[in-house]
């Protein structure tokens, strides 16, 4: 009996050891595991990695397979949300993240050293609707989309959207909102847009990757929202430019700053990105002044600290770093269209060049 | 078993008095055999120690998690208090959260979904424990069911989406509620097909196990198949099918993927069980990756936690439920 009690004892000790070294780590946070691990302690100096933003994912695998070929250097990017890639980078367990919104004030004070963001693509949220009996494109302004998400306009032939769209016979079925249920880069640009052109929206919702939805239904991302808006007669849901084109899905025509109608397009994207862009490239694309722009577009950035010397990195994976983003901004712009993401414009392309210029290893510039 | 000793005979029992051989070759065989025995003893210690260890990992697993979620739901208990849990908005924008919708859901499709599984996991248990227990249609029906466990829940949640919504929105457009399709009672229906297996395989074996005199005794008075099976195999086998409704239960409590594919994803109270609502474990999925706030991610925990306690909860008001039936 004594023994088995020594042993009993004995056993609970290892255990309780483990679970104190186990607790140890997960009560830490990741401030702590994350200085032993990829970032620094990466033997492979080949190997680069990455994190954040699913909508980059296409674009960046394409991008860097062909980066891969030409200089050797691999990446490893994994697509865990934009939120996700901003924690790594603060934690330090990557080299660079990815997102599709810029970063907020409590992220930046949470992280430690300045993070520089430069824009490596733009993409479009569209407006996917289903009316079987409408042939013609649907139009929408501002207003009246505000209207529609808010709960207020509940008819397709409200007043309001006829006037719009004269001419178009617009059933008296109900409106059905298709919203995304997951957190999202594309939810943030569509509520962007909808608080700035709508007080009402403003106030009562606001703006975020996910937010308090007034009405409708959640899908679990593009195909979720998607598979909503097909199913259902009458539904309208908004889903990224690139999903709907590959999926044929009918979209409307939106009404942006100058008053014109604009059809989403790789083309209408880039322009309205041709604006002036501040100094740090954190500027949201939504309803801009350019003329022929459509109005619900964001950049997409690619995060970096300022300072590149950290956890001891050495010069040369700074300076890997660096030249792969330049890249990724110039050459690597060439295989957007073809994803059906917008290609930077030259204004962007520009702000990029000088954003990566200032970032600094040990405090002198990595690329002259 | 007592009186082997005193017939003389003696039995695997009574070891402690085997009598050793005095020739010299006998002790040496003796001798040989203790060792063995030594060696049996240790090994005896260290399966022993190996399962104390096992067993204390588990607990101390289950301790641990319990504790992450308390440690990291800390921020979001500290700014909501306990307004988090009867709270009706959930609003990240603002970071004002409130689980409510979320716990009214999760009870509403998990409770509404074992009323609907369980006549069927009953009757499969019943068929293929009592009636046919051998055979090739029931070991065809047998592994049917095993396989509806076996298919990953993604799948349930496609098929949910492309075929059940549909027929859902036409039996709404019937009845006169909303046809949304998705909501409440969809989900319900899709967990209700997952969690069959769980009760039903249980079930089966429980009734399996039923002791064949007492249902001979049974039968040999006379009872019909439906009376053995009403007043003595049921009776005899309450608890352990009970336990597999609390599995099953469980499973539904937890079920992520399927039913956030056909819930609807809104935080409003749902007003009834064809509208949209939304369950803690599919909340988390969809907001997790994209918390980009302290207390937004905190309170997503903190939805786990309240989780972890419901799926608790449940499970110890079973445990009672279980003991009541057998002590009677």
């Amino acid at each position: 009996m004594k023994m088995n009690l020594l042993n009993l004892k004995s056993a609970v000790a290892i255990v309780a050891l483990m679970a104190g070294t186990g607790l140890v780590s997960c009560g830490g946070g990741g401030s702590t595991s994350g200085s032993d691990s990829t970032a620094s302690g990466n033997s492979d100096d080949n190997t680069l990695t990455g994190a954040g933003s699913t909508f980059d994912y296409p674009l960046f695998s394409k991008v860097f397979s062909e980066y891969n070929k030409i200089n050797g250097l691999k990446v490893n990017y994994q697509s865990i949300g934009s939120g996700g890639g901003i924690l790594q980078l603060t934690n330090k367990t990557v080299d660079f993240g990815a997102s599709d919104a810029p970063m907020n004030g409590k992220q930046d004070s949470g992280i430690s050293a300045p993070v520089i963001h430069i824009p490596v693509t733009a993409g479009a949220v569209v407006l996917g609707y289903n009316l079987p009996d409408v042939k013609d494109t649907l139009k929408l302004s501002p207003d009246v989309l505000a209207d529609i998400f808010l709960g207020t306009i509940t008819k397709w032939n409200d007043p309001k959207i006829t006037a719009l769209n004269k001419g178009v016979k617009l059933p008296a079925t109900a409106i059905l909102i298709a919203h995304r249920s997951d957190g999202s880069g594309t939810t943030n640009i569509f509520t962007t847009y909808l608080a700035k052109v709508s007080k009402d929206w403003n106030t009562k919702v606001g703006k975020g990757s996910a937010v308090n939805w007034p009405a409708g239904l959640g899908g679990k991302g593009n195909e979720g929202v998607s598979g909503l808006v097909k199913q259902t007669p009458g539904a309208i849901g908004y889903i990224e430019l690139a999903y709907a084109v590959q999926n044929n899905m009918a979209f409307a025509k939106m009404q942006n700053k100058t008053g014109n109608f604009i059809t989403p397009s790789i083309a209408s994207v880039t322009a309205a990105a041709n604006i002036t862009i501040p100094p740090d490239s954190k500027v949201s694309l939504t309803n801009t002044d350019a003329a022929d722009g459509y109005p619900i577009s964001g950049f997409s950035w690619v995060l970096i600290y300022k300072e590149q010397k950290y956890n001891n990195r050495s010069l040369d994976r700074a300076t890997k770093l660096l030249k792969l983003l330049s890249w990724t901004i110039h050459d690597g712009q060439q295989f957007s269209g073809a994803l059906n993401y917008a290609p930077l414009s030259p204004a962007a392309v520009s702000v990029g060049d000088a954003i990566l210029k200032s970032a600094t290893y040990d405090g002198k510039p990595i690329l002259q | 078993m007592d009186t082997s000793v005193e017939k003389g005979i003696v039995t695997r029992n009574d070891l402690p008095l085997r009598v050793i051989n005095s020739t010299p070759e006998g002790i040496f065989k003796a001798k040989r055999r203790v060792k063995r025995s030594f060696r049996q003893i240790r090994t005896e210690t260290v399966f022993r120690r190996t399962l104390t260890i096992m067993g204390l990992l588990m607990i101390i697993l289950v301790l641990g998690i319990l504790l992450t979620l308390i440690i990291q739901s800390l921020p979001s208990i500290k700014s909501l208090g306990l307004k988090y849990l009867w709270g009706k908005v959930w609003d990240p924008v603002q970071d004002i959260y409130g689980a409510w919708p979320f716990l009214l859901g999760t009870l509403l499709s998990s409770f509404l979904a074992l009323i609907i599984s369980i006549p069927f996991s009953l009757a499969v248990a019943v068929f293929l424990g009592e009636y046919f227990p051998k055979g090739w249609m029931p070991d065809f029906l047998k592994n049917a069911v095993e396989l509806i466990a076996a298919v990953p829940s993604v799948i349930y949640g496609f098929w949910g989406l492309a075929v059940l919504v549909p027929i859902v929105r036409n039996l709404e457009t019937h009845i006169g509620v909303e046809p949304v399709g998705v909501g409440i009672f969809s989900s319900s229906l899709i967990l209700a097909i997952m969690i069959i297996p769980y009760a039903a395989s249980l079930g089966r074996s429980m009734i399996q196990m039923v002791p064949s005199p007492l249902k001979e005794a049974a039968y040999g008075l006379g009872a019909t198949r439906w009376e053995v099976i009403r007043s003595v195999v049921l009776p005899y086998t309450k608890s352990g099918l009970f336990a597999g409704i609390l599995l099953s239960l469980g499973r539904a409590l937890g079920e992520t993927m399927a039913v956030t594919m056909v819930i609807g994803n809104t935080s409003l109270i749902p007003k009834n069980i064809f509208a949209p609502g939304n369950t803690m474990a599919s909340v988390i999925a969809n907001e997790f990756t994209e918390a980009d706030k302290p207390v937004y991610l905190s309170a997503l925990i903190e939805l786990g936690l309240v989780l972890f306690l419901v799926t608790v909860v449940i499970n110890l008001i079973g445990k009672k439920i279980i003991d009541r039936f057998t002590n009677e």
